[in-house]
């Protein structure tokens, strides 16, 4: 007698289906990770040869020679493009979070209607410019006006690329600090307005608080990006070796430099493999960055959640 | 410069409105209102959903600056004033405090969230905010409870006290006018009751507008009730006769005595 399969026991398509797409949504996040592993073994690997056989740490950090294609004495010291990225991305960011903090608060927190949303598509229009369009405004409009201003013979230096990183890195910070803002619940601000409280008040008092992480990570994104970005520097920066010591220094920056130099080296060799030691600091560089964002981000949550069990005499002083 | 309130507008009454009308985008949410409520007492409103009870408390703060699409017509006055003529709303905001139906504590430590009134009105003193803020929990029945938390965040507070951190933040405006929106839906018996033994006691000091959807709530505090229904106002009439079988309207006996709404 053939066996009826009791209701119970019965896989339907449904079923199935549900185990399919689990499989599917799994291979998709393992791939994830998959791939980052996958790029730090590979520029690991190319790199080994060097951080084994030639790295010297106080040379690589502690010195601004780097004459990676000198015939007889070949140095490899990183301070110089190290000092040249941390410049341009420091000034970046002193250009770009006041910039595009102001932005998102006018956005989310003022605007009203059709000029809010023709902002948000136009500065989502912004963040779509390529990098390379960035780097030719800077070539063919920063330099003769940086020239002109502050009467200097070259204009491609760490103000140029500041300045150019960080119209260029305001963009997606600020759609990422709009988000963190929207995502204060509407009653927050009703309850503070009814108060008495002025828009600004609110906004400051309420809605800034309440949007911090969300606005930090925001402001480290926008970090990583001017960290990471290549062409747009490698134009603007003038990309000569200096240790800056002025906005109106030129630097080199070290994608800049990787950018620029790998097409010109014999695969395996020390400059190659040198060039490769530079990705794989710049590797965990911004995976450091990542790190603290999110570190930062749960701490804050934890520290309120442990201020609360605090009694009310310690914490008041 | 300021122009002097006119003996003529001066009056007994916290609130009066006439006539007053409100639309949302051209749409009637409510019309012909006239009403006054008397200082210092409990005003009752009472009516179904949509009747345009939270909208009539809307207008009372000019909330209607804020929201999009609403227009009011009509006149509200507040401390004998029309309300379109404070010309700082904010500080007429200042003097009405607003209790909401769902409970909003604010992502601020608790000691903020009741400090925030005087904050905003500039008093930075430490030792002031630290006695407004132990008054204005105590008034609100909260001090027991976090007297040793102070620092721990207002919204991490179970609802029942979230709702009584939302009074104490109110009492902190120093208001003259309370508005209450159904502030019990989200809270339990027992915190209802403390609340009301809290709003009876507050009576005396300033007037006291409560918007509830339990009818009994309505009875046990308010000395007047009005009835709202589909955007009107049917009635205002004595609780104790309303309930009483004296009301003017066959509607309102029909509501109280739960037989729709």
């Amino acid at each position: 007698m053939p066996e009826v399969a009791h209701a119970a026991d019965r896989r339907d398509a449904a079923w199935w289906i549900d185990r399919a797409v689990q499989i599917l949504v799994l291979a998709g996040g393992l791939s994830a990770i998959v791939f980052i592993a996958g790029i730090f073994v590979f520029i690991t690997r190319e790199g080994a040869g060097f951080v084994f056989d030639r790295f010297d740490f106080r040379e690589f950090f502690g010195s601004p020679r780097w004459t990676p294609t000198s015939s007889h004495n070949p140095t490899y010291g990183a301070l110089a493009l190290i000092a040249g990225t941390a410049s341009v991305t420091g000034l970046a960011m002193l250009v770009s979070v006041p910039f595009s903090l102001g932005a998102a608060i006018y956005i989310g927190e003022f605007a009203t209607g059709r000029v809010r949303e023709t902002l948000k598509v136009l500065v989502e229009l912004l963040a779509a410019i390529p990098s390379v369009v960035w780097g030719f405004i800077g070539l063919s409009i920063m330099n003769p006006l940086i020239i002109q201003v502050f009467d200097v013979p070259v204009g491609l230096n760490v103000l140029n690329a500041g300045i150019i990183l960080g119209l260029m890195a305001a963009p997606i910070m600020t759609t990422i600090a709009e988000d963190a803002l929207k995502a204060v619940p509407d009653t927050y601000r009703e309850a503070a307005e009814a108060m008495g409280a002025t828009r600004w008040q609110v906004t400051f008092k309420v809605v800034l608080p309440a949007a911090r992480n969300g606005l930090v990570a925001a402001t480290l994104l926008g970090v990583g990006r001017g960290f990471g970005e290549t062409m747009a520097v490698l134009m603007a920066s003038g990309h000569s070796i200096n240790l800056p010591t002025s906005p109106f220094d030129s630097v080199r920056a070290l994608t800049a430099t990787i950018a620029a130099e790998l097409g010109e080296t014999a695969a395996g060799s020390d400059h190659y493999a040198a060039l490769f030691t530079l990705g794989i600091f710049l590797f965990l560089v911004t995976f450091a960055i990542n790190f603290a964002a999110d570190v930062f981000v749960r701490g804050g949550q934890r520290k309120h959640r442990r201020r609360g069990r605090r009694p009310a005499a310690s914490a008041n002083p | 410069m300021i122009v002097p309130v006119q003996a003529h507008e001066a009056s007994d009454y916290a609130i009066e409105v006439e006539d007053l009308a409100i639309r949302y985008h051209g749409k009637l949410a409510l019309s012909r209102v006239t009403l006054q409520v008397p200082s210092q007492e409990i005003f009752g409103i009472i009516g179904p959903a949509n009747s345009g009870k939270t909208s009539f408390l809307r207008a009372i703060n000019r909330m209607d600056l804020m929201t999009a699409g609403m227009e009011v017509s009509g006149r509200v006055r507040v401390e004998g004033r029309d309300v379109r003529n404070w010309r700082n709303p904010y500080a007429l905001r200042q003097r009405i405090g607003v209790v909401f139906p769902l409970p909003v504590g604010l992502p601020l430590s608790i000691y903020d969230n009741v400090a925030l009134s005087a904050r905003l009105r500039g008093t930075r003193k430490r030792a002031d905010l630290d006695v407004i803020v132990e008054r204005c929990l105590r008034r609100a029945a909260l001090w027991d409870e976090v007297k040793d938390r102070l620092d721990s965040l207002g919204s991490l507070l179970s609802g029942g006290q979230q709702q009584r951190l939302t009074i104490a933040r109110a009492l902190s405006q120093d208001p003259s006018i309370l508005l209450l929106d159904e502030f019990s839906i989200a809270v339990d018996p027992v915190t209802t009751m403390r609340i009301e033994e809290v709003l009876a006691e507050l009576k005396s000091e300033m007037t006291i507008v409560l918007v509830t959807n339990l009818v009994q709530q309505a009875r046990r505090l308010a000395s007047r009730t009005a009835f709202f229904l589909t955007g009107e106002l049917v009635e205002v009439t004595e609780t104790e006769a309303m309930f009483e079988g004296g009301a003017q309207d066959p509607r309102t006996t029909a509501y109280v005595e739960g037989k729709f709404g």
